[in-house]
């Protein structure tokens, strides 16, 4: 049951044994610290790089142009923003050049609040992410999607954004990764980075991990229901799913979607489920105004209008600068659990 | 009789001095071979946009001396063993001397569908060659700095003697980020990259003269400050700036460490079509090379002229052959967003 963090230290680390990862970098991801969340720790082909994005992801590009895999990091999408038209770049460098360079990298960043990450520890970047095309971008929300879409990304010929929600990093998956042992002590104790000053020397031990991949642009029933379709991706989708446990004791049935993939996204299994439901809730925590799921609420409006009972309706973080620091503040700005759970009892009280 | 005494006199004087150059016969004529067939291409290219035949021209009239040589010691090849490179809009001179055929050039700027390097999409001069590790050329004037990073960390895992990265890029775009990134990422003790980073300063960005944005002396001072070997040269004579390419990539491949090297280049035709594309009164780095070339019997005015006009011949026969080419169809937007084509439109998910 291993936690986020350890899951994807561990698709990594089967990458570099088995699928000719060579460089996995950012700041602060070698050694000593091994990675901010300690996704990195303990493996071989990891190094430090200078405090530059910029410098990070023109390394990556440049080292996909040769035809190797990397893994480049972006500490906190917070600081992403700047790399914004080399990430262009990356995007259309296949395009452009009518497929004669192909780039197939991954960069994996840290996004999302709910840790009072302050206004630079909190942004969101699946939306922003939405608008490269060229780039596939990914966003698990347990520990076997996040092996298994690392896995993928990797293999992908393309470049691959991997947004990890930073809320979830400690959080454990009820599902054992292929080749995880099943203790969870015995799993910390072999792949855990040791805190005292035993670190100097040690040494992780590796589980014998299997390939196991998730495919990019599947998404992921994950409550079955008939009377309304929930779809979201990264930290929201645990609270999703407890809010359709909960009103099932109340007799409702929710269905919910996790996304995973946000492009290309699984627009049959959204068109499945809203055919049956009839009625569905986006949910994210990137800024309201063009936010990703708009475009998802207006393609059901447009494909699916005379099979709706209600209108497509998108809960997403209020269109602010940043997300302030107090609690107060926070919670006020991305989508809370009642906030989910009241406009999951609004659409179900549409009358059409 | 005076002034025909004196002319007689220098006219010894100066076959006495006259140095013998350090290149082979066969290889300056080599090179000015390429460097007139890169000059008449770029002029040819100039035509066609201004005949309306294109949306744009920019190109490199006027850094031929700097570029031929460039393109004749890349060690030339597909894969990190060989050298890459990641030029900027400039780039016509390097690949006219690796081999580029003047079609395809013309293909480019015509926007056809056999264009090789982006099937119509892009300006003139953003080449692509995959074959030869010429990796796709952008409009930011300073993002090719960065890329070449990732090449080099490649090759330096290969032994000594082998592939290196080279870059090429303005004056004005190394006030970009970009630049210092190249210089502090290349530079990091024991883990230096074999990266020719170079600068071919025509003292212009566009309108803006490089005296009144650069306080530095050089731009390749700047390389001092992360103990990167330096140099400064003449960029407009061709044969100094052979050797010197020549004993700084050697020098790269045997220590696999970086190299800044600034050359001072002219800029014969502006900017772009977009500042008029007009010949502008500033040192011809060709004209000068061919009055070495012809102080050393070397050439004779009439081989000149012959080898100019042959190559007008192939660019007219060029241009008349890409015009009767297919245009991309309209379709083709959707191809190569991803690998293999596929996923290119949401509204087929």
């Amino acid at each position: 049951m291993a936690k986020l963090n350890q899951a994807i230290r561990m698709a990594l680390h089967y990458a570099e044994e088995n699928m000719g990862v060579r460089d996995i970098f950012g700041q602060d991801v070698g050694a000593p610290l091994g990675g901010v969340f300690t996704v990195t720790q303990g493996l071989k082909t990891t190094w430090n790089t200078p405090l530059d994005e910029r410098g990070i992801i023109s390394m990556a590009m440049g080292i996909a142009m040769t035809g190797e895999r990397c893994v480049a990091e972006i500490q906190f999408c917070d600081y992403i923003f700047n790399t914004i038209d080399l990430l262009k770049i990356a995007g259309n460098t296949n395009w452009v050049s009518n497929g004669n360079y192909t780039l197939p990298m991954v960069v994996m960043t840290p996004v999302g609040a709910g840790i009072r990450g302050s206004v630079y520890h909190s942004h969101s970047f699946d939306s922003w992410a939405s608008r490269l095309p060229g780039w596939k971008v990914v966003m698990p929300s347990n520990s076997l999607d996040a092996y298994g879409l690392m896995l993928s990304a990797v293999a992908d010929p393309n470049p691959v954004l991997y947004l990890k929600p930073k809320a979830l990093m400690r959080v454990r998956s009820d599902e054992l990764i292929p080749g995880e042992p099943e203790d969870q002590r015995e799993l910390g104790n072999m792949i855990d980075q040791p805190v005292t000053d035993a670190r100097h020397t040690w040494k992780p031990k590796w589980p014998k991990l299997e390939d196991y991949r998730v495919p990019i642009g599947e998404a992921k029933v994950t409550r079955a229901g008939e009377q309304i379709t929930v779809v979201s991706w990264g930290r929201h989708v645990l609270l999703c799913n407890k809010l359709a446990d909960t009103l099932k004791a109340e007799g409702h049935s929710v269905e919910v979607i996790d996304l995973r993939s946000i492009y290309p996204y699984d627009w049959q299994a959204i068109k499945r489920s809203v055919k049956k439901t009839r009625r569905v809730l986006f949910v994210n925590e990137d800024t309201e105004v063009t936010n990703f799921a708009e475009h998802l609420a207006y393609r059901v409006t447009q494909e699916l209008f005379y099979e709706i009972d209600a209108p497509p309706r998108v809960l997403a973080g209020k269109n602010l600068p940043g997300i302030g620091l107090h609690p107060h503040l926070e919670d006020n700005s991305v989508p809370q659990a009642h906030e989910i759970e009241s406009a999951v009892r609004e659409i179900l009280a549409e009358v059409p | 009789m005076a002034l025909s005494s004196v002319s007689v006199k220098s006219k010894m004087a100066k076959k006495k001095t006259r140095k013998t150059l350090p290149l082979s016969k066969d290889l300056l004529l080599h090179m000015h071979s390429l460097m007139l067939k890169s000059r008449v291409l770029e002029e040819r290219l100039i035509k066609i946009y201004k005949a309306g035949e294109a949306f744009f021209w920019i190109g490199a009239p006027g850094e031929e001396a700097f570029g031929v040589p460039l393109g004749l010691l890349v060690h030339k090849g597909q894969g990190p063993e060989y050298d890459y490179l990641h030029l900027h809009y400039r780039g016509t001179p390097t690949l006219v001397a690796m081999g580029m055929p003047m079609v395809d050039s013309i293909r480019l700027i015509m926007n056809r569908a056999t264009d090789p390097s982006t099937g119509g999409r892009n300006f003139s001069n953003h080449y692509c060659y995959p074959q030869w590790n010429v990796t796709p050329v952008s409009s930011p004037i300073e993002v090719q700095y960065g890329l070449a990073l990732g090449t080099a960390q490649v090759q330096k895992r290969f032994p000594k003697g082998r592939g290196l990265s080279i870059v090429t890029g303005g004056d004005a775009g190394t006030a970009e980020g970009d630049f210092a990134s190249c210089l502090v990422w290349a530079s990091r003790p024991k883990r230096e990259l074999p990266i020719l980073i170079t600068v071919q300063n025509n003292r212009w960005g566009i309108s803006t003269d490089f005296e009144s944005q650069h306080g530095e002396t050089h731009i390749a001072d700047r390389g001092k400050a992360f103990n990167i070997r330096t140099s400064v040269i003449d960029g407009n004579d061709a044969i100094e700036t052979y050797m010197a390419l020549e004993s700084e990539m050697a020098y790269i491949r045997k220590t696999r460490k970086p190299v800044l090297l600034e050359a001072r280049v002219s800029r014969l035709y502006g900017h772009s079509s977009a500042t008029g594309a007009n010949l502008i009164p500033e040192e011809d780095c060709l004209k000068r090379f061919q009055k070495t070339l012809l102080e050393h019997d070397l050439l004779t005015e009439k081989e000149i002229k012959a080898l100019w006009a042959e190559y007008e011949e192939e660019g007219r026969a060029a241009q008349e052959q890409v015009r009767a080419e297919p245009a991309p169809t309209a379709e083709s937007v959707w191809e190569n967003i991803y690998v293999n084509s596929e996923n290119g439109d949401w509204r087929k998910f």
